[in-house]
């Protein structure tokens, strides 16, 4: 049922674990429904410099927060911003229909740690 | 031990070969059709006539009261349906569980839609229904008692003896789902009072596609397939002999030696339990600590999700199943792990393993050395989970 990019990125996930001192966190989910993905990202001049997660979810969930994170790893800003819940399934080599929602998760934690760096640059 | 683990015996299970055995000359040589006058006729239905004899001995019952079905499903449906139609006169209250396998609660669902009443009674925290509840829940107007008699994904067993006797006493139809119950909880229908018992063979080492419905002669219910005149004029349609034939014997050695069955499944089961609750912390055991059936553990492991443990689990070699929402198709996760008071987040971390007879201490033992690895590294990917310097706590 999953394509063997989704299993590479379930059995190794990249860039799992947590960033001391974020720039900038997203969560998104709830456990009630199943999934939750917590993103954090360092962030250089505009450049994602580093990006770990932590999710609590199925194996979809779980490999489209490895995927969606390598997207964004070493990308400005806005090409981050640029990556939908489309991008991520179709770097994993598609998922099944009703595992679209992971995706969207994976793109929605990313564009709220986005949303939270840019609110603590305002505040400074 | 081989490659692979199963311990998915509750979705069911391989059919032995002796049962296998017996099949084949069915499909090739004794293919009659049990209703044909001619030689080839005959022979199957003699091989019919051995199966029902095999299946009412394992319920303690008489032939005539055998019905074959196309699944334990089907068996279900007519049950339930059945019985609320032909008894539609007498009332319109159905009294079942709030923890029946689909095949009852969706059938329920269904005559609700139709003008019936169904009351789902709830259950404790370890699955178990209460018969003096269902005693309290009859009126005037209950005209059918559907209770499984042990649970598919928690393996709780039901008090089926005593809901026997009140339905008795009360004169209402009682029905009992005993499709993961056959070969593990010793069933007598005159003893308990049941009228309606449903079964399936591939949970009990037979093949798939075939259940039987044993009916108490004299009760009333409806038929549900229309057509020809097979199963006494009750169940249409030209019989598997096959699988019936595969049935009949898989019953007989079921029911063979059902102590001694489930005490080697018992200590495999309790090595599981014992050994995964005492190494993995944030753990339950799902159902009743004693009264589950001996192949049956349950467990849920809080912070992560049933369908990644899976996954995980599968790669290492080692099958099971979860009540996941992501196991099973839909938003909400199980029925069963919710009605005995789960909260969402934890019944979606469910892990159901059942053992079946060609388990091994050996493979216990494996899964005893994987399943806290796998657990552990789920917990580390997982926000809900911290560890933190000589204790765990929710984030």
């Amino acid at each position: 049922m999953y394509s063997e990019k989704v299993m590479d990125h379930f059995i190794n996930p990249r860039n799992v674990g947590e960033i001391e001192n974020p720039d900038g966190v997203g969560e998104v989910g709830n456990a009630r429904c199943g999934d939750i993905m917590k993103v954090f990202l360092k962030i250089e001049n505009d450049v994602i410099v580093d990006v770990k997660f932590k999710t609590f979810g199925c194996g979809a969930a779980i490999a489209t927060s490895s995927m969606s994170t390598e997207l964004i790893k070493g990308k400005t800003i806005d090409e981050a911003l640029a990556v939908t819940n489309k991008t991520v399934a179709e770097s994993l080599d598609g998922l099944p229909p009703v595992k679209m929602h992971c995706s969207v998760l994976a793109e929605e934690a990313i564009k709220a740690a986005i949303e939270d760096y840019r609110k603590k640059q305002r505040e400074k | 031990m081989g490659d692979r683990i199963y311990l998915d015996h509750a979705a069911t299970t391989y059919t032995k070969p002796e049962v296998l055995e017996e099949m084949l000359p069915y499909f090739t040589e004794n293919y009659g059709n049990p209703s044909s006058v001619h030689s080839f006729g005959r022979e199957a239905r003699k091989a019919m006539d051995l199966a029902r004899e095999r299946t009412a001995r394992a319920l303690h019952t008489d032939p005539g009261n055998i019905f074959f079905t196309g699944s334990g499903t089907e068996a279900d449906n007519w049950a339930v349906k059945g019985a609320a139609l032909a008894n539609r006169k007498k009332g319109n209250h159905i009294i079942t569980t709030s923890i029946e396998h689909h095949a009852v609660l969706h059938t329920c669902r269904y005559l609700e839609r139709n003008g019936f009443e169904v009351t789902y009674l709830a259950v404790d925290k370890y699955g178990l229904v209460d018969a003096e509840q269902v005693r309290n829940a009859i009126t005037d107007q209950t005209i059918l008692i559907s209770v499984m008699t042990a649970n598919n994904e928690i393996g709780t067993i039901q008090p089926i003896r005593e809901i026997g006797t009140i339905a008795k006493e009360k004169g209402i139809l009682f029905h009992t789902d005993a499709v993961q119950a056959i070969g593990s909880v010793p069933i007598d229908v005159e003893e308990m009072n049941i009228d309606l018992l449903s079964l399936s063979a591939h949970k009990f080492y037979g093949p798939k596609g075939i259940g039987a419905l044993y009916m108490r002669k004299g009760v009333k219910v409806q038929q549900i397939l229309h057509g020809g005149a097979q199963e006494r004029n009750r169940r249409a349609g030209t019989e598997n002999l096959p699988a019936i034939v595969g049935l009949g014997k898989a019953i007989e050695l079921a029911v063979q030696d059902i102590p001694g069955h489930n005490a080697r499944l018992e200590a495999l089961r309790d090595r599981l339990i014992t050994g995964i609750l005492s190494t993995v912390e944030h753990t339950r055991l799902n159902g009743h600590p004693e009264r589950r059936l001996p192949g049956n553990v349950n467990f849920s492991f809080e912070f992560i999700e049933g369908e990644a443990l899976l996954l995980s689990l599968d790669i290492k070699g080692i099958a099971g199943s979860s009540g996941s929402a992501c196991t099973s198709g839909s938003l909400d996760p199980s029925h069963v792990l919710l009605a005995i008071g789960l909260p969402h987040e934890i019944a979606h971390g469910s892990l159901r393993l059942t053992l079946g007879e060609n388990n091994t201490e050996e493979e216990v033992d494996y899964v005893l050395e994987v399943l806290p690895q796998v657990v552990q590294k789920l917990r580390e990917m997982s926000p809900l989970f911290n560890q933190q310097k000589g204790g765990l706590e929710y984030v």
